[in-house]
């Protein structure tokens, strides 16, 4: 049916993308034309290149990979460099983008193959801030604290974080020369640490990220809260860690 | 990095206001003398600043080592950053690679500063008296004029910019609404204290600093 529209509109849109072969390869690019259909998105056009793994040039290619599964901006698995922007293939219509559209891999991330990255480290960086609330035990610990239904509804804001790494490719401080943990562990922090039972462990997570690797590589360029696409406050949640992480730090200096 | 670089971030961070911004703003108030009340006004601020008490223990822990640390640790913080100004072109991403680049400039400024001043005060080759004249002997060179604002105009951003994000990584400025104000506030004070350094550098030319400066020349010969 794609071709079917296509053959009618005769409209045909170019995407040059950066592609590698292995992890160690060298990134090379290729140029693609995919037949236009109205409301296509860059995974349906990085679909119809699997399809039909034809260059631009005619010569036939490897299928392009790349990795994607909510197909609707909730998952964060489909994270590219697209036209310059880390952000989301899934909700990126072409509609909206200048032609030819550039897609890259989200480099700040080791790169497994063409656009698929390893995001590994930020979830290492939500196991060593503990972002989770610990309530197993032996026996029946009963109901924790209740949460006031105005902070739920703002902490379900900080909630909405899946992980995508767009902030983390839009900070200039995450990079292999720092070891900076990156805007979205941090603002999670403030999640767990704003929960009631959560709260039970603030002093812990905050030393976390008072030690080698923890907040203290920012240097607020404020590209993160520029990029997210949930929109989460990440230059917010950053300087109230800030704040927690110097009171923290007065208090261990004090011995309170 | 060994040992905590948290640490040695916040303490960084500190330096860079306390001494290091004070003195900032101490200077430029007593340049600017010079412009307001000409040589004698000038040579009344240095000898008052020679007679506080412990002024060379002052000058060594107040300023020399903090300005070391501050500076070799910034030049390592300025190392550790991937500039993305042309994917990201947004206002505080600029500041961001600014507060990078005038460091370094500002580095580099001030070892030719103290070498060309203070240094040779410490050698013998000048007095604290004869530092009006020895401005004026370099400003007859126009480069050095453009050279000494470009430094100028670096260390004061610098601080400016650097006292925005003080505020920040200290957690005072917490909201974007905290955050603008102070933004619109150290911006005036970049413009105030750049002001004063620039009139004392217009001062420094004046023919009223040259008098004394015969007594330079030999020197520099
Ligand atoms: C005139 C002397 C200087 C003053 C008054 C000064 C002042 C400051 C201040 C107030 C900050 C903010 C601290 C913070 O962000 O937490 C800062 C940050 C910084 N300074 Fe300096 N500084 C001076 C010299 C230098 C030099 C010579 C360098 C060397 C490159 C340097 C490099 C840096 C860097 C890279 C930062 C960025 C910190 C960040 O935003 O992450 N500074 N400085
Ligand atoms: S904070 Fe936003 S940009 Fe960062 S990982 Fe979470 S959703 Fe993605
Ligand atoms: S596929 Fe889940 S965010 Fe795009």
């Amino acid at each position: 049916m794609a071709t079917e529209t296509a053959t009618k509109t005769g409209k045909m849109v170019k995407f040059i993308i950066t592609r590698q072969d292995s992890p160690d390869a060298a990134p090379y690019t290729e140029e693609f034309e995919v037949p236009y259909r109205p409301n296509m998105n860059v995974i349906s056009a990085l679909m119809e290149i699997q399809r039909n793994p034809v260059k631009a040039d005619g010569a036939s290619t490897t299928p392009v990979c790349w990795e994607s599964n909510c197909l609707e901006e909730v998952c964060g698995a489909c994270s590219m460099v697209i036209n310059g922007k880390p952000r989301q293939a899934c909700s990126a219509l072409v509609d909206k983008l200048e032609q030819p559209v550039r897609v890259a891999p989200m480099s700040t991330f080791p790169v497994v193959r063409d656009l698929v990255i390893n995001r590994e480290r930020m979830f290492n960086a939500l196991k060593r801030v503990k972002a989770w609330i610990p309530i197993d035990g032996t026996y029946d610990l009963g109901p924790g604290p209740r949460m006031a239904e105005t902070k739920r509804q703002w902490a379900y804001e900080l909630s909405k974080c899946m992980t995508c790494g767009v902030c983390l490719e839009a900070c200039p401080n995450v990079n292999d020369r720092s070891s900076f943990i990156g805007p979205a562990a941090i603002s999670q922090v403030r999640l767990f640490n704003a929960h009631p039972t959560g709260e039970m462990n603030k002093a812990e997570r905050l030393e976390t990220l008072m030690d080698d690797g923890g907040i203290e590589g920012c240097g607020n360029s404020q590209n993160c809260v520029r990029s997210c696409p949930k929109g989460i406050p990440l230059t917010t949640s950053i300087a109230a860690i800030n704040r927690d992480t110097t009171v923290q730090l007065f208090k261990n200096f004090l011995g309170v | 990095m060994n040992g905590n670089s948290y640490l040695t971030r916040k303490i960084h961070s500190l330096l860079g206001v306390i001494p290091l911004g004070l003195f900032l703003v101490e200077h430029a108030i007593t340049n600017y003398s010079a412009f307001e009340d000409g040589p004698e006004g000038f040579n009344d601020s240095v000898s008052f600043l020679n007679g506080l008490p412990l002024v060379l223990f002052l000058e060594i822990f107040g300023i020399f080592l903090p300005l070391l640390f501050h500076g070799v640790y910034g030049l390592y913080v300025a190392y550790q950053s991937n500039w993305n100004n042309s994917r990201f072109k947004y206002g505080r991403n600029w500041a961001f690679t600014a507060q990078r680049i005038t460091g370094v400039i500002t580095f580099i400024f001030v070892i030719w500063h103290v070498f060309e001043t203070r240094f040779q005060v410490a050698l013998g080759n000048l007095t604290h008296e004869e530092l009006g004249a020895r401005m004026h002997e370099i400003f007859t060179n126009p480069v050095y004029i453009v050279l000494y604002a470009i430094g100028v105009l670096s260390a004061v951003f610098h601080f400016a910019n650097g006292m925005w994000s003080f505020l920040v990584s200290w957690g005072i400025t917490v909201g974007p609404r905290a955050q603008r104000v102070s933004a619109y506030i150290w911006m005036g004070v970049f413009v105030i204290v750049s002001a004063l350094f620039l009139l004392s550098i217009v001062a420094f030319t004046g023919s009223d600093f040259a008098e004394s400066a015969s007594a330079v020349r030999t020197w520099i010969g």
